[in-house]
């Protein structure tokens, strides 16, 4: 166990090393600078611009200068917002993406597994059909739309909600069911099949069998099987969440990491790409470790000595 | 061993009779015609399969039918409701909003579809090396597709779209470079699971190379899950070039995805709601037809589903 | 269906975590009559407080409330004493003596001294100045010895800039050249004074607790990347002319978000400048909303730029056609829908000329007007001079924008009906299409100027050959000449005709651009504010506004 989580973290460490190196240069690749308008600023300042940001050296330099930095965790300061720290612009958004996040996957785990649960007990009647077409539909809508939508509806119709920031806890509502719409309707529909998968296996007619009440077997073997695709579920939903909150911040005016995947890019503030790109690479790793783990957990054929599975 | 005696009674002919029994009646059944007379039974998935035949259908022939060019501008009438001139209103350009429609729908499929054919093919032969070699040559590649997954994709793609110029092509190949991989464990997967089976030692034996094995043998066995993971991929992508659209980043009008058309009229949804709805309504149900097809496939392909 | 009840209970507790998670922020409620607040949407962060740093309308939206200059605009657009109670100009128009009111105080309480606007001008100047050089700097080079300065050139330092606190209350400015409209430039960010103790903290605006300012507002609370609280200012000398207790910025970078945030009573103003409403809405709201919206002229230009170092671009005519081949007020009516002006000329209304707007002393329409069959004809001519058949399928390219993709479409298609000339449109980010129009890689590119000062000149420089925002080839001495000459004199009338010849030379002749429209700026109020205005060139001064209920 502690061999496979050093020889993890240790991938972990190469990888973002190759992540930040295909970056670095990917981003210089792009034309313009941090100090761009469109009322160009003169000749000579914008050379000692250059100069303070190190901006003249050779992309070699620049590079090898970052990576010392990175090495001793030190993602530098905003070329856009003076005297902040990448890391404080991490700090302070990251907490309300990781509020409306952790929320989001909370609600669509709680959701999706239960409305996966009530259409595998009733399968092929009223209640499976119509589960699974919202869930279906769940998926097929985009998210920008639905969270357009709740927000007319709620916002602005019904004024029942605040359009936008996150001053109250009713204000979690639209963003976190808006982010949650589409993993929830996918979970729905893993936990569905595998259940039906499950249920319909020999060791739970053995466990009818033995006499264990409905809701022993119900707990105890059936969804503690079926919900292991759920567990694999975990990593890109992780991801899905991520980009989706790009879009949910917007609309929802909550000031969180998301607007800056694309402001900092717009904005060409190097270190912000920089330090966002390895950010979410740290988490997208963690959450598939995590998984990893977990999955030694509920399952317990999987020993992760073994490392990765086929 | 107990002797073998023949007699001549054992050379007689056979009876009539006797001929029928030997003879099978009941056509031989491929594992494929197999699949699509279950799929035949799955009537949602049937449905959905006729309503995406007609989406795509429309949207070959849909310039055809329209009273007007997608392109042609009317500075006079724009943000018109739907009419018996212009079916889907117009849009703010005074443009037709039936032909901008489906021309969005053509794109949007495109996008899917072309990106799903990138996934097959270098996830295919990715998974398929991955699988087949396995050792080293598994461990290195399999590492290189954990370090492209781990990357946060979104960033990569904005980042490449950007030093691209916006356009259909761009949208693809940014989809690309991470969108094969989850093929590639599929493959890969299968492939471990089949290379070790009779026929492929038999195969191997009467002296097939690598190549040959993979591409006549292994994949076509693996056909099932691939075919799947495809008719997963499209909506995902589709999905993935609307989101881009949002952003600013979809493909250069006066051309338009459903994805780009959604964006211009969110704008306006409480003012022109027809132009969110048609746009909308299609990509939804494209979405919610590729989603109930693939459902009803992995069903009728997937052996472990059998009743 | 025992399964439910635990799904409703956790996420039942799931939101009371929320609750514990978020902590309550008492919501701003919308002002009262006797402690009126005003709530309006910067829709970005604004890079930096610092005066001396800020270049962009979002960062002067916030200084404008925490700073004040020697001097103020009214809402007519007048000069008033600001922190200077009076001056003096010397008879050559090229010494200013100012005198700071004996009341003037910074939010500490400290007393504002004519040293600290020493300090801030030299600060801005300096070109060291850290995190980095002030990138509007070029606008104090009116002063002697500023620009050597700035530019680091030899034996220059500080103590040559010609701007002296001769005691306490007392400024001393000497300028290269007379410059009329120098009293108005007070008001201008990079004029505004700094706290002294900025010497011993470099990253001072960043922090709440460290910024010491002189405005009607001081700043209350920052949530970075959320939201700006500004308070009223105690300290400051006009305190009972400050009725507003409160202004809240937000930072939503969504149209429709905040226009609905207008609408349920979340916003007390939307639209710009730092914010935006969707232009589908406008022809609804203004039926709908007559009273709260409102649309104002705002000195800048919307202009396509040829790339006059290209064939066929190069050849005047083809310029020509190309310009007048278009129905600006189509446009503005159908494609913009937001009040902008046609436009023919390059200085828009609301530019001060000689003793009334210069755009009414020079009225545009005599530099050219649309005519197809001429413009038809012009083509033809253009394109026999460079020795072509047919004009080569024109690419357009503009940033990344929903209005500017709209007017490059419909230019696009009035050129094919009217010329039958193929155009592709070609959008391109932010920073790429900056990048590739600095280097004259386009054939026509979208431009758009705001003015930094009120006077014809901050756009008649523009096409100086030294401009670093010509961007399109154009060079030519009499036009440098025109704008010496108008540098050279303070007789306005003088001034205004050189630059009227420039502008005419620009336009008019050598065609080098093709204006489309004058800018408007369009924003929603909600019934009750006085006092808050939008000025020439279209920044908002909350400054004396006021709330009464109806």
């Amino acid at each position: 166990m502690v061999r496979y989580v050093l020889q993890k973290l240790l991938f972990m460490l190469v990888s973002i090393f190759v992540l930040a190196s295909a970056t670095f240069f990917l981003m210089k690749a792009i034309p313009g600078n941090p100090f761009q308008s469109e009322k160009n600023i003169p000749a000579a300042i914008q050379e000692r611009l250059n100069e303070e940001y190190g901006l003249n050296d050779p992309l070699g330099v620049q590079y090898l200068h970052y990576m010392n930095n990175l090495i001793h965790f030190d993602l530098g300061t905003s070329m856009k917002q003076q005297y902040v720290t990448v890391i404080d612009i991490i700090k302070t958004g990251f907490i309300y993406s990781l509020q409306i996040g952790i929320f989001a996957i909370i609600v669509a785990v709680a959701a999706g597994v239960l409305f996966g649960l009530i259409a595998a007990l009733n399968h092929r009647k009223f209640l499976d059909g119509f589960t699974i077409l919202i869930a279906v539909i769940g998926v097929s809508i985009p998210n920008f739309v639905v969270a357009t939508g709740l927000q007319w509806i709620f916002g602005v119709k019904l004024r029942v909600l605040d359009v936008a920031g996150l001053n109250d806890p009713t204000d979690f509502i639209m963003p976190v069911l808006a982010l949650s719409f589409l993993p929830a309707a996918f979970i729905a529909r893993l936990v569905r099949s595998s259940m039906l998968e499950v249920l319909s296996a020999d060791y739970m007619k053995t466990a009818r069998a033995k006499g264990l009440s409905g809701r022993v077997i119900l707990v105890r073997h059936a969804l503690r099987n079926a919900i292991l695709p759920v567990v694999t579920y975990i990593g890109p939903m992780t991801a899905n969440i991520i980009t989706g909150s790009v879009v949910i911040e917007q609309i929802f005016g909550i000031g969180g990491l998301g607007k800056f995947f694309v402001n900092s890019i717009t904005n060409r503030d190097y270190t912000l790409i920089m330090g966002l790109t390895l950010f979410y690479a740290v988490i997208l790793m963690l959450a598939r470790f995590l998984t990893d783990i977990a999955y030694g957990f509920v399952d317990p054929r999987i020993k992760l000595s073994r490392g990765k599975g086929g | 061993m107990k002797e073998q005696t023949l007699t001549p009674s054992d050379f007689e002919k056979l009876s009539q009779d006797e001929k029928q029994g030997e003879i099978v009646v009941r056509e031989s059944i491929s594992a494929w015609k197999d699949a699509w007379l279950r799929l035949k039974t799955n009537r949602m998935a049937m449905i959905s399969l006729w309503i995406l035949a007609f989406i795509i259908l429309v949207t070959i022939f849909g310039q055809l039918i329209a009273t007007h060019d997608y392109r042609t501008q009317d500075l006079q009438s724009t943000n018109m409701a739907p009419s018996s001139d212009h079916w889907f209103g117009t849009d703010s350009l005074g443009r037709d909003m039936f032909s901008r429609t489906w021309m969005g729908s053509g794109i949007s499929l495109q996008v899917g579809i072309y990106a799903a054919l990138v996934d097959l093919v270098v996830g295919v032969i990715m998974g398929g090396i991955m699988g087949y070699f396995g050792g080293k040559v598994d461990e290195v590649l399999n590492r290189f597709c954990e370090i492209l997954y781990s990357i946060p994709s979104l960033l990569v793609v904005i980042l490449l779209i950007v030093v691209m110029e916006p356009s259909m092509f761009t949208i693809i190949v940014a989809l690309s470079i991470t969108g094969w991989i989850n093929m590639a464990w599929i493959v890969r997967g299968q492939i471990m699971q089949l290379k070790n089976q009779e026929y492929v030692l038999a195969a191997r034996s009467l002296g097939a190379g690598p190549s040959r094995i993979l591409l006549k043998h292994l994949i076509p066995n693996a056909m099932g899950p691939i075919i799947v993971t495809i008719t997963m991929t499209v909506p995902n992508a589709i999905f993935a070039e609307a989101f881009l659209s949002f952003l600013g980043l979809g493909v250069q009008s006066p051309a338009a995805s459903l994805g780009t058309l959604i964006n211009d009229a969110i704008k306006a949804m409480t003012v022109y709601p027809w132009r969110m709805l048609f746009p909308a309504t299609l990509i939804s149900l494209t979405m919610l037809c590729f989603n109930i097809f693939g459902d009803g496939l992995r069903d009728a392909l997937d052996p472990k589903m059998k009743k | 269906m025992l399964k439910k009840k635990h799904g409703f209970t956790l996420i039942s507790v799931l939101l009371a975590l929320a609750l514990v998670a978020v902590g309550c922020t008492p919501k701003e409620e919308s002002g009262s009559s006797e402690a009126p607040v005003f709530r309006m949407n910067l829709a970005t962060e604004p890079p930096s407080l610092d005066p001396a740093q800020v270049q962009d309308q979002v960062s002067a939206t916030v200084v404008n409330g925490l700073y004040e200059g020697l001097t103020r605009k009214d809402d007519k657009g007048d000069v008033v004493p600001g922190m200077a109670k009076e001056w003096k100009i010397s008879d050559d128009g090229k010494t200013y003596t100012f005198t700071i009111r004996d009341d003037a105080k910074w939010s500490n309480g400290d007393a504002v001294t004519a040293g600290d606007f020493e300090y801030a001008w030299k600060r801005a100047l300096d070109p060291n100045l850290k995190p980095a050089a002030s990138a509007y700097a070029y606008q104090l080079y009116y002063i002697k010895n500023a620009e050597a300065y700035n530019t680091g050139a030899d034996g220059v330092t500080a103590d040559d800039v010609a701007v002296k606190a001769i005691d306490e209350q007392t400024l001393q400015v000497e300028l290269n050249s007379p410059t009329p409209y120098f009293l108005g430039l007070m008001s201008f960010t990079v004029f505004f004074p700094v706290h002294q103790s900025a010497k011993d903290n470099e990253a001072w605006a960043t922090d709440v607790s460290t910024m010491i300012t002189n405005g009607s507002f001081k700043m209350s609370e920052w949530k970075k990347n959320n939201s700006i609280t500004l308070v009223k200012d105690d300290n400051y000398y006009a305190k009972d002319d400050v009725k507003l207790t409160k202004v809240v910025f937000s930072e939503v970078n969504d149209s429709n978000t905040e226009l609905s945030m207008y609408q349920t009573g979340e916003l007390d103003f939307a639209g710009m400048p730092t914010g935006l409403i969707p232009n589908e809405q406008f022809p609804t709201l203004k039926k709908n909303n007559a009273d709260e919206f409102k649309v104002q002229g705002s000195a800048s230009i919307y202009y396509y730029l040829f790339n006059t170092t290209l064939k066929p671009y190069s050849n005047v005519k083809v310029r020509e056609a190309l310009s007048m081949a278009i129905n600006r007020q189509d446009i503005v009516d159908n494609v913009t829908k937001g009040g902008q002006t046609p436009a023919y000329g390059i200085v828009p209304p609301g530019i001060k000329g000689e003793k009334d707007d210069f755009r009414s002393e020079h009225p545009d329409s005599a530099y050219f007007k649309e005519d197809l069959a001429e413009a038809k004809k012009l083509l033809a001519e253009g394109l026999a001079e460079e020795g072509l058949t047919a004009m080569p399928t024109v690419k357009l390219t503009y940033n990344t924008n929903e209005l500017h993709q709209a007017v490059a479409e419909a230019i696009a298609e009035m050129w094919s009906k009217n010329l039958g000339i193929k155009t592709e449109v070609s959008k391109q980010e932010w920073g790429v299409f900056l990048d590739n129009r600095n280097h004259l890689n386009y054939d026509v590119a979208r431009g758009g100027w705001g003015a930094d000062y009120n006077d014809p000149m901050t756009f008649i420089d523009l096409f100086s050959s030294k401009s670093g925002n010509n961007n399109t080839g154009f060079a030519k001495p009499e036009y440098d000449a025109l704008i010496k000459e108008a540098y050279s004199t303070d007789d306005q009338a003088k001034r205004m005709a050189a630059m009227s010849k420039a502008e005419e030379m620009v336009v008019g002749k050598d065609r080098a651009i093709m204006p489309i429209y004058y800018y408007s700026t369009v924003y929603m109020i909600k019934p009750g504010f006085k006092g808050i205005f939008i000025d020439y060139k279209g920044d908002i001064d909350y400054n004396r506004g006021d709330y009464e209920a109806k």
